[in-house]
């Protein structure tokens, strides 16, 4: 049966896919995890805060995004944008958003929602005591949380973010969506283009299989040689 | 220097935890606080520098209301040491780095200047050969030693130790106490709350007794340890002292 299968359309296509598609999908993973993670930790501060209404505003938000389907507010998100933007500009015409920027746009703000549920268990993991020390020696609320609460929560929750960071990095094959060749879309458009269907979702499965696969395994190495000690 | 007055305080609101407090310490003054757990004397000792707020009277530091809405409470902590019960070295810093850490965000001082005056206050509680360990590395004692130092290096108007004691196996609170007898012969103005009557005798110049959310004693260590007046203060020293 494998006889029919042609492996040789892999080997040719192989620059196109790791050189345009997996670079795409690497530089995409990297950017909304960074994004993800910064615009995460305001919003688990926020909900944190004493201030009621700044905490609610952040819960909205995290249920809000974490009640729509990722696939349909990539779409949404790429095809409405140019309209609100003209709106909001006043422009004559919808403003052009790139597809790179609007799927990247609507993945910090995916990543940003789960990224800032895991930190605030991390924040939250961190005993009264700690800030209440920082206080004490006239370090200020942002100085607190910057050099001391935060900085023990992200290392109590780095096997966590980077786990996460593996499903978002499987997630961003969702911009098929938006025709962008990423690794799959890459390989889907050499699959079409030279009816090698099987041979080339078979390959970019095993490519995504082998690259989480590796990272899972990193991420518990890592997990034994980072814990602070206490 | 510490000035409480008529301080009330509750948790929710039923249940007050201060009740018409009032009490001061003189600049220079060792003031031990002691009574049974529950009686308020960890919450009045973090009142003094804020980290818990009073819904009722004034506390002053060193001329500063405590309990103005517009007092800088980040500055006025940095002038006074706090000790605590479970240490709170920061676990993810050096020993080192976090004697430097306040010194350099809070004080403004340079790098080298904050790292030289944390070895000298390191070498003073005996763990200079430690610096580049984590808080994690050292037993109990020496944590809270490092602690004693770290509140040390802001150079504070006073220290408030809130049970610095407690959490230490047996053989470790001896040299706890000898930093603390130190440092109180040296003249620094401390509010100590502990049950450690053998340090209050040595070097407390007044006890307080507090029970159920009020001062019940207030006296010098003579009176206090000779005839105390209430019968909760007999009837605490009675247990605490018969071991």
């Amino acid at each position: 049966m494998l006889g029919n299968f042609d492996f040789d359309v892999i080997r040719r296509a192989l620059p196109y896919l790791f050189l345009e598609g997996m670079r795409f999908t690497l530089t995409l993973t990297a950017l909304a995890a960074f994004g993800g993670l910064v615009f995460g930790t305001l919003i688990a501060l926020m909900r944190l805060s004493s201030y009621k209404v700044l905490g609610r505003i952040a819960g909205f938000y995290v249920d809000f995004i974490r009640s729509l389907p990722l696939v349909l507010v990539i779409f949404w998100f790429y095809f409405l944008v140019p309209y609100i933007g003209q709106w909001v500009t006043g422009a004559s015409r919808p403003i052009t958003v790139g597809a790179f920027a609007s799927s990247l746009i609507t993945f910090i703000a995916f990543e940003a929602a789960y990224f800032s549920e895991i930190m605030r268990a991390g924040i939250q993991s961190i005993s009264k005591g700690q800030p209440a020390a920082a206080s004490a020696l006239g370090l200020t609320y942002a100085q607190s949380m910057r050099y001391v609460v935060l900085p023990q929560a992200f290392r109590n929750m780095l096997p966590v973010l980077l786990t996460q960071t593996i499903v978002l990095f499987q997630d961003t094959s969702l911009v098929y969506v938006l025709s962008i060749p990423d690794f799959l879309g890459a390989a889907s458009k050499v699959a079409q283009r030279d009816g090698r269907l099987v041979e080339m979702y078979l390959f970019a499965a095993l490519v995504y299989f082998v690259i989480s696969c590796v990272a899972s395994f990193g991420v518990r190495r890592l997990q034994s040689r980072i814990a602070i000690v206490r | 220097m510490i000035e409480i007055n008529h301080v009330n305080k509750w948790y929710g609101p039923t249940f007050q935890v201060l009740k018409d407090c009032t009490t001061s310490v003189a600049k220079g003054e060792v003031v031990v606080v002691c009574g049974p757990s529950g009686s308020g004397k960890s919450t009045l000792i973090k009142c003094v520098n804020a980290l818990e707020p009073i819904q009722g009277g004034d506390i002053v530091l060193d001329g500063v209301k405590v309990n103005d809405p517009k007092t800088d409470l980040p500055k006025l902590r940095s002038r006074v040491g706090m000790v605590f019960q479970h240490f709170e070295l920061f676990p993810h810093l050096r020993i080192i780095d976090n004697l430097r850490l306040a010194q350099e965000k809070v004080l403004g001082r340079k790098s080298e200047d904050a790292t030289a005056k944390g070895m000298k206050l390191l070498e003073r509680v005996g763990l200079k050969e430690h610096a580049k360990k984590f808080p994690a590395e050292l037993s109990g004692g020496q944590q809270q030693r490092v602690a004693i130092a770290r509140a040390l290096a802001m150079d504070p108007i006073a220290m408030l130790f809130d049970e610095p004691t407690s959490a230490l196996d047996p053989e470790m609170i001896s040299e706890v106490l000898d930093v603390m007898v130190d440092l109180a012969r040296e003249g620094m103005t401390m509010m100590v709350v502990t049950h450690e009557m053998g340090f209050a005798n040595k070097v407390a110049d007044r006890v307080i007794f507090m029970d159920r959310g009020e001062i019940v004693e207030d006296a010098k260590k003579a009176d206090f340890f000779g005839t105390p007046r209430s019968d909760r203060a007999q009837k605490f020293l009675s247990k605490i002292l018969q071991h």
